[in-house]
């Protein structure tokens, strides 16, 4: 029976405030697996703390609301031990960007086949507004006693240093656009990361809604003058093509440079994807030859209560 | 006639002391006596001072005792450290060329220790050098066997015609390892082969590590005078393995069905890892080769969310750590807690706090990991007293997890993990595989947290058919979501908790505190000091003295009816433990409400040998004893 939307929803009643960005990207995300097709019961949404965390509950597959921070690190051993399934990470940018930015970098350096999807809006939520990660040096959101004395962090030029090799920008009120997004993002073969530009209406009073629709640079004209424009409806192409230090390096450079522009035109879309880098599955059956056919969670461990693993032969060499 | 002899090697960090313990000990092991090998060493790569002792007997033996009776040493330091140690029938193998070295010379020789040597050198009228020392030894009765390593390669390169073999100083443990079996007269005939073991991947490396022994073992035994100590051999007993610190864990974890295993390298924890690693793909019966997935991790944080992740995929998961990394782990300790997740931390102790001795014994961490992470939740700590032992507990450690869906936390230390012992050959049969309520399949509607009689509910699997659930670290309904109703409260931290009564009442008391005798006077201990114990024991028991010993495991929930029944006839209790402030002491009198008589504690970060504690012991039923005793053997 083919799965509807509905299926990937739950009747967990959702508290994010009215107006909340948060909104789009749970429903682009349920409308991704709806149209991929992704048994409840072989996808696990796994996320971190705050707003965004609660994500896991509204989403009817598996869902595993971790630690603020932790959240990569939890899915990516889920998806090592069961390779089969689809695994989706989400969670702010204070959880992925502050207290999880380790956990964030090295993931990049693994490149393990699943997706991480920041819920980006410059505050923490949750908290109370205080300043993120991805606030930019003196701005003054509505709960800060004063303007922000830290520099900010640069999610996609962050992921692409990282070695993530599938790199994007969605917004979130641009449904049909982050849903096409998630998608690209799920089908990658390898570590694909989303930042999700989501306006937090109750504390960031700078990147609003109608801040990100250019409705202040509109003012004269009173036409609307979005800042958000999507990287595809220019001659802007992500892809590495091939394997081959120019190649790569040119395609690296260019989305680290998109990356940095902000301000009157801000770019969305695919800023950067190479799969021709191995994803860690293909680095483990190097070792492992049968991995993805027998990979841990699959693997019979005993017999009539009594354990299969035949150590004999290392047993053997210690005899005296 | 009873054998038992301490030989000890030392030399600079990265010299080779530890292969040349490791042959020493097989050689020894395949001539049928019983092994107790021990490694100190600093935190440090290379030229820091380290050394092994290695105790042989035709009897059982647990422990190293405090009197060396050969010790070896190709370096300055070695000597100037141990010569103390040598017992008055004993001997050392030195290199005459350090004759004249003197204290300043080695530059490893640290203030403390320095000042202490030259105060005693000045009382006993010596020069501060190696000369001086030696004196020393010898006035006590100590055989010196002097021996120039320089001309023993350079002979030996000329008889091979090999010039290479000239100021090979990498051969000096080599060197080291066969003066002292020629001087013993132990049979040469497994030394070859013992080479060839520890250097299988290196032949050429081997070839002339073997010229060298063979010439320097024939050196011994044609220029060396008589010495006390003869070891010809005995009968070889059956079923015997050598093994080193971390085997019984790691085979335990391959045997248990351990397929995922996280970690982040620290001292002494990550030798497992390694060699789960270095051993990834399993031999299954009747079935395709199996696998354990091993990932070092960016930290401690990371490697238990990793192992978590795993876990609940239905895989038996673990991660291997120390103190300053299960700090770390914590936090998500508790979320495993709450969660409801089966899974093993092998906690490999040392001595701390903060990063303390690094590479040095303690047992303090008891305390902390009792009452780990934050908020209320059930948790197993286990700890197992010898590495045999910690093969079979590790498979009861799986079970326990997956039994009772908890966190389970088995201790272990450096004293363990840095010794080499022989000892019964592992038994896969004897360890079970209960995966306790872990579903195949689900039919109908599903609740991960579903109330249940024993409240332990049925567990299904990330990626199973038809399982569906939620997990959070927030307080959750039956189904795993979110949920702030005080009703729902306090049925949940009922359920979990109740775990804790459910896990006394089904592990079975054998598991929980094994009894070594009950006596007027009766130990109570925890972890690796079971070794040196049960040795001072018999050596009491051989003057008469009967002492009790009852060790616990199960330290979390604690045993307390089995342990007080236990107990019941114990007049006098003594604690002994490896930390400063008697921390199993503390949890017994909190649980049993009886006050402990005497502590024996130690903190210098050197394991305890079974003298220190047979002194000890013997002072307390003398009663000459402090209430609380503190040992400092060792360098």
């Amino acid at each position: 029976m083919a799965l509807k939307l509905s299926d990937y929803k739950t009747d967990v009643h959702n508290d994010w405030c009215p107006g909340c960005g948060d909104f789009g990207i749970v429903n682009a995300l349920q409308m991704a697996l709806a149209e991929m097709g992704i048994e409840r019961d072989k996808a696990t949404i796994f996320s971190g703390i705050g707003c965004s965390g609660k994500t896991s509950h509204f989403i009817n597959t598996y869902g595993v609301h971790t630690l603020h921070g932790r959240v990569l690190t939890f899915a990516q051993g889920g998806k090592l031990a069961n390779p089969d399934m689809t695994v989706v990470a989400v969670g702010g940018d204070g959880d992925g960007l502050g207290i999880g930015a380790g956990h964030f970098v090295a993931a990049g350096r693994r490149n393990i086949d699943m997706t991480y999807i920041i819920f980006d809006n410059g505050v923490y939520g949750l908290t109370k507004g205080q300043a993120s990660p991805t606030l930019k040096l003196g701005e003054q959101t509505k709960s800060l006693p004063s303007p922000n004395t830290n520099s900010n962090v640069n999610p996609i030029g962050l992921a692409v240093a990282s070695g993530f090799t599938f790199v994007a920008r969605g917004y979130s009120y641009d449904v049909r656009h982050l849903k096409d997004l998630i998608i690209q993002a799920v089908k990658h073969k390898g570590l694909s990361f989303l930042d999700v530009l989501q306006p937090c209406p109750t504390y960031n009073d700078v990147n609003t809604r109608d801040w990100y629709a250019g409705v202040d640079l509109a003012k004269e004209s009173m036409e609307r003058h979005s800042r958000i424009y999507k990287l595809e409806d220019t001659r802007f192409d992500p892809t590495v093509n091939y394997a081959g230090e120019v190649e790569v390096n040119e395609k690296l450079s260019q989305a680290l440079i998109k990356s940095l522009e902000w301000g009157d035109k801000i770019p969305t879309g695919v800023f950067y994807k190479n799969e021709l880098v191995s994803p860690f599955s293909t680095r483990i059956t190097d070792n492992i030859p049968n991995y993805l056919e027998n990979p841990p969670a699959k693997q019979t461990i005993s017999n009539n209560g009594l354990p299969n693993t035949d150590i004999s032969k290392i047993l053997d060499s210690l005899d005296v | 006639m009873t054998v038992d002899f301490t030989w000890l090697i030392g030399g600079p960090q990265g010299s080779g002391v530890e292969s040349g313990a490791n042959i020493f000990s097989k050689v020894c092991a395949q001539m049928g006596y019983q092994i107790f090998g021990k490694r100190e060493f600093y935190s440090n790569i290379k030229g820091e001072h380290s050394y092994f002792t290695v105790r042989i007997s035709n009897e059982n033996i647990h422990s190293n005792v405090n009197d060396v009776n050969l010790m070896v040493s190709f370096d300055a330091e070695t000597i100037f450290r141990h010569f103390d140690e040598i017992s008055s029938d004993g001997g050392i193998i030195y290199d005459s060329e350090l004759e004249n070295t003197d204290t300043d010379r080695v530059r490893t020789l640290d203030g403390p220790f320095k000042e202490r040597l030259h105060k005693f050198l000045e009382s006993k009228n010596k020069p501060f050098t190696i000369a001086g020392v030696l004196e020393v030894a010898k006035e006590k009765g100590v055989k010196l066997f002097p021996v120039s390593f320089k001309s023993l390669l350079e002979t030996l390169s000329d008889e091979v015609d090999n010039p290479r073999l000239r100021g090979l100083v990498r051969m000096y443990n080599v060197l080291g390892v066969s003066l002292s079996l020629g001087l013993i007269q132990m049979p040469s005939a497994s030394l070859v082969d013992s080479i060839d073991d520890i250097f299988s991947k290196k032949p050429i490396i081997a070839e002339i590590n073997k010229q060298a022994a063979h010439f320097s073992y024939n050196y011994a035994s044609n220029n060396f005078e008589n010495f006390n100590h003869n070891l010809t051999g005995v009968q070889k007993q059956s079923d015997t393995i050598l093994v080193q610190g971390h085997f019984g864990t790691s085979l335990g974890k391959m045997v248990s069905g351990c397929r995922f295993q996280s970690y982040y390298p620290i001292t002494p924890a990550s030798d497992e890892s390694v060699y789960l690693e270095s051993n990834e793909i399993l031999e299954i019966e009747n079935d395709r080769p199996g696998s354990t997935i091993v990932v070092q991790t960016e930290d401690e944080i990371s490697a238990i969310g990793m192992m978590i992740g795993a876990a609940l995929t239905g895989t038996r998961s673990s991660t291997s750590t120390s103190g300053p990394g299960f700090a770390l782990m914590t936090e998500a300790l508790g979320w495993a807690g709450i969660n409801e997740v089966p899974i093993v931390i092998t906690l490999y102790q040392r001595s701390g706090p903060s990063t303390g001795l690094p590479t040095r014994h303690g047992q303090d961490d008891l305390l902390f990991t009792v009452f780990a992470g934050c908020g209320d939740f059930p948790k197993i700590v286990y700890a197992s007293g010898d590495i045999e032992e910690s093969f079979y507990d590790t498979g009861n450690c799986f079970n326990y997890a997956d039994k009772y869906q908890i966190p389970v936390i088995h201790m272990m230390d450096k004293f363990l993990s840095s010794s080499v012992v022989t000892c019964k050959k592992f038994n896969s049969k004897k360890i079970s595989i209960d995966r306790g309520k872990l579903l195949d399949a689900v039919e109908g509607e599903y609740k991960r947290f579903a109330f249940t009689a024993d409240g332990i509910s049925p567990r299904s699997k990330l990626g199973m058919d038809n399982g569906v659930f939620w997990n959070t670290g927030d307080e959750s309904d039956e189904y795993g979501h979110i949920t702030e109703d005080p009703q729902i409260r306090i049925k949940m931290m009922d359920k979990r908790m109740s775990k804790l009564d459910l896990a006394l009442e089904s592990i079975p008391t054998t598991q929980q505190a094994a009894s070594f005798e009950v006596h007027d006077y009766t130990i109570i201990s925890w972890g690796s000091t079971k070794g040196p114990i049960l040795d001072a024991q018999s050596m009491l028991k051989k003057e008469g003295i009967d002492i009790g010993f009852v060790q616990i495991k199960l330290l979390h929930p604690f045993p307390t009816e089995h342990v007080k029944s236990l107990l019941k006839d114990a007049k006098v209790l003594i604690d002994i433990e490896a930390n400063h402030s008697g921390q199993l002491g503390k949890i017994f009198k909190q649980n049993i409400t009886r006050d402990i008589d005497y502590h024996i504690l130690k903190y210098t970060g050197r394991g305890m040998t079974s003298t220190e504690i047979y002194d000890s012991l013997k002072k307390i039923v003398e009663n000459k004893a402090a209430k609380r005793e503190v040992l400092s053997h060792g360098a």
